[in-house]
């Protein structure tokens, strides 16, 4: 299930809309699963097929042109707003993306992104255009992803960012992770505190 | 030292603090629901572990179900699956269930406050970002992905960072037709739909703390809309009154011992946030959405802005949203001719709201042409309308009163908007597709979808009261 992220080397799918809410991501009426797999054939469903049809994909969104691929998906400021819905996370992970950068994430597609081992970076708006930049000139642009050094270079200029992120979670993210298994290691602790606060 | 009521009620749930990470947040009440769960049980059966406090979750069956013939068994086969899989989940946790039948049942953030569940001075969480809503009380209320929710389950807790701290002060008196519906769209027009991304927000002001239970739930339910992480309003004698006596509101000694507690839920005087906002009330005109997201508002009696009255940065996005919802720029939207009335959700589907399009419908016929849906939030919202007589106002005027659920606020049973035609919604979200492929939406509050339902346009209610 869960792996462990360090250092990504990919072409980028590059997504320029900004406020990308989660029910763009994976509409609602796609939800009714019980388990987390299958989500990413159903990934911004209504931007890639005409009339809700997999025969009639829609020719001028990103993911249904082949000149762009990879690993690591690039969007516009806000991106994940609106509903807390994981599915939005588990989608683009199955749709086999390991990163998404973008100058701002909403906070609780963050937290789900992170949950689920899919690193998202914030980069500045500057940065952001910088990688569009190169994306539209040579759509087999690379990007590298270093999470132990907290960076993201643009490998054709050189160009490179730090990016923030808790240390705790680089950790969790480095080793592969994950809260629930902190949370019931403390469980004696969290015993305690519910007998005191009585 | 000087507290915010949300420091109040955030170091009071602190089990621990992990050096240059988040905190471990206890959390007193978890909701859940049929979308949002089954894949955290799935969790806890594979790591083979119990649900820890199944005292402390409760469950409700809302976002897929059907609002009509609630009594038979669910049609749509996926829909159904998803409710089973609750039922069999609770049983196997000893969870409360109020699913479909129950006379609590209905959408969970309706539910939680007039059960009396929701209290000042908690923490509380469900997988579904209008959580918020509860805040209303004072208390600490957000949405959560489904593996926290898996982990709220196994622990109690949560790894949470503390969030920036916002105020939002409305002060003065609204004007007539204003409802807090127009007051939180106006917010978030002015600040943007990722304004508060990052912070917790308090509402405070007079023009606030005059508002009703119901009405400050319809604010808080939309701090998310703002990209807050959640919103609160300090306790008061309005929100004392409305728990007094509600079935899991504590009775007796235990109320006379939490009371003196909760009057203690405020922000102090001299206490300091990382942002303040003042609004002036009277500022605040009745409100809709023309666009793709709910920070896309204006008053009703305005124009859609001109291009040339756009942030050129913003020009591409604002171009694609008129072109969605098939609107110009610079154009009037009072007039705007709508198919379809959505009057439910979260956001407004409390026996207030109901009264409130009630008032205004009572001896009036729908437009022939719209299509008119209530939703109430819950059975009990539905048995308080029919013990009122709304029942019989709504069917007179030719507006369908279906059973309660998330309905099309989201579009996930069969209540969905048929594409290119236009919504005035109570809900939350104006988003492409939300209410249905290519279904377009105007956001507004009861009164003014009251108003559209009447005439078959978008009005402004000042005209008609």
């Amino acid at each position: 299930m869960s792996k462990a992220i360090h250092t990504i080397t990919s072409s980028v799918v590059p997504l320029h809309n900004e406020n990308v809410d989660t029910d763009q991501i994976i509409p609602a009426r796609f939800l009714k699963a019980t388990s987390r797999d299958g989500f990413g054939k159903n990934l911004f469903r209504d931007w890639r097929y005409e009339n809700d049809n997999e025969a009639t994909p829609k020719k001028d969104f990103v993911l249904n042109n082949p000149i762009y691929s990879g690993s690591i998906l690039v969007a516009g400021k806000n991106f994940g707003c609106g509903s807390s819905r994981e599915h939005a996370a588990w989608a683009i992970k199955d749709a086999d993306f390991d990163v998404v950068v973008s100058s701002f994430f909403a906070d609780i597609f963050k937290n789900n992104a992170l949950n689920n081992f899919l690193l998202p970076v914030v980069v500045s708006d500057e940065f952001l255009n910088k990688i569009f930049e190169a994306v539209e000139k040579d759509p087999a642009t690379t990007l590298t992803v270093n999470l132990e050094q907290q960076s993201i270079t643009i490998n054709s200029t050189g160009a490179s960012e730090q990016f923030d992120i808790n240390n705790y979670k680089k950790t969790c993210l480095l080793n592969g992770f994950d809260d629930i298994d902190y949370l019931l290691n403390i469980k004696p602790a969290i015993e305690a505190f519910e007998i005191e606060r009585i | 030292m000087s507290k915010t009521l949300f420091d109040k009620i955030w170091e009071k749930h602190i089990v621990q603090e992990i050096d240059g990470g988040p905190s471990v947040l206890y959390i007193d009440k978890h909701l859940i629901h049929e979308v949002t769960s089954p894949q955290a049980f799935a969790g806890l059966d594979k790591r083979g572990i119990k649900v820890f406090r199944p005292k402390q979750i409760v469950a409700t069956a809302d976002h897929n179900v059907p609002t009509l013939n609630q009594h038979l068994p669910i049609k749509e086969e996926l829909s159904r699956l998803q409710v089973d899989a609750l039922t069999k989940n609770c049983a196997n946790h000893g969870i409360e269930l109020y699913g479909l039948g129950h006379p609590y049942q209905g959408i969970v953030h309706v539910i939680g406050p007039e059960l009396g569940i929701t209290q000042p001075g908690m923490t509380i969480v469900c997988g579904d970002s209008h959580t918020s809503t509860h805040g209303a009380f004072g208390s600490i209320a957000f949405g959560i992905g489904t593996s926290e929710v898996e982990m709220v389950m196994a622990t109690q807790c949560l790894l949470q960072s503390k969030p920036k701290l916002m105020r939002i002060n409305v002060e003065g008196e609204l004007n007539k037709g204003v409802v807090s519906k127009d007051i939180v769209l106006y917010i978030i027009s002015l600040i943007s739909a990722s304004g508060a991304t990052g912070y917790a927000v308090e509402f405070a002001g007079s023009a606030i703390r005059s508002l009703s239970m119901e009405a400050r739930m319809t604010i808080c339910n939309m701090s998310i809309e703002m990209g807050a992480r959640c919103g609160l309003i300090a306790p008061d004698e309005t929100t004392f009154s409305y728990i007094n006596g509600r079935e899991f509101a504590p009775k007796g000694e235990a109320w006379e011992n939490k009371l003196a507690y909760w009057k203690t839920l405020f922000s102090d005087a001299d206490a300091v946030f990382d942002t303040e906002i003042n609004i002036d009330a009277k500022d605040i005109q009745p409100m809709i959405t023309y666009g793709t997201n709910p920070g896309m508002g204006i008053g009703v009696s305005q124009h859609i802005p001109a291009i040339n009255e756009v942030d050129t940065k913003e020009k591409a996005s604002y171009e694609k949203a008129l072109q969605y919802m098939g609107l110009q720029a610079g154009a009037n939207i009072k007039g705007q001719k709508v198919d379809y009335v959505f009057i439910g959700s979260c956001t407004n589907s409390r026996i207030e709201d109901l009264r409130m399009v009630a008032s205004f419908v009572q001896g009036k016929q729908k437009a022939s042409d719209v299509e008119v849906w209530v939703v109430p939030g819950s059975k009990q919202v539905e048995a308080q309308a029919i013990a009122e007589g709304l029942d019989k106002v709504f069917e007179t005027a030719g507006f369908q009163l279906r059973q309660p659920g998330c309905s099309a606020c989201l579009g996930m049973n069969e209540d969905k908007i048929p594409a290119g035609k236009y919504c005035i919604s109570t809900s939350n979200r104006n988003f492409e597709g939300r209410q249905g492929p290519n279904a377009r939406t105007l956001l507004a509050s009861p009164l003014t979808a009251a108003v559209a339902a009447i005439t078959g346009e978008v009005g402004d209610v000042r005209e008609f009261i």
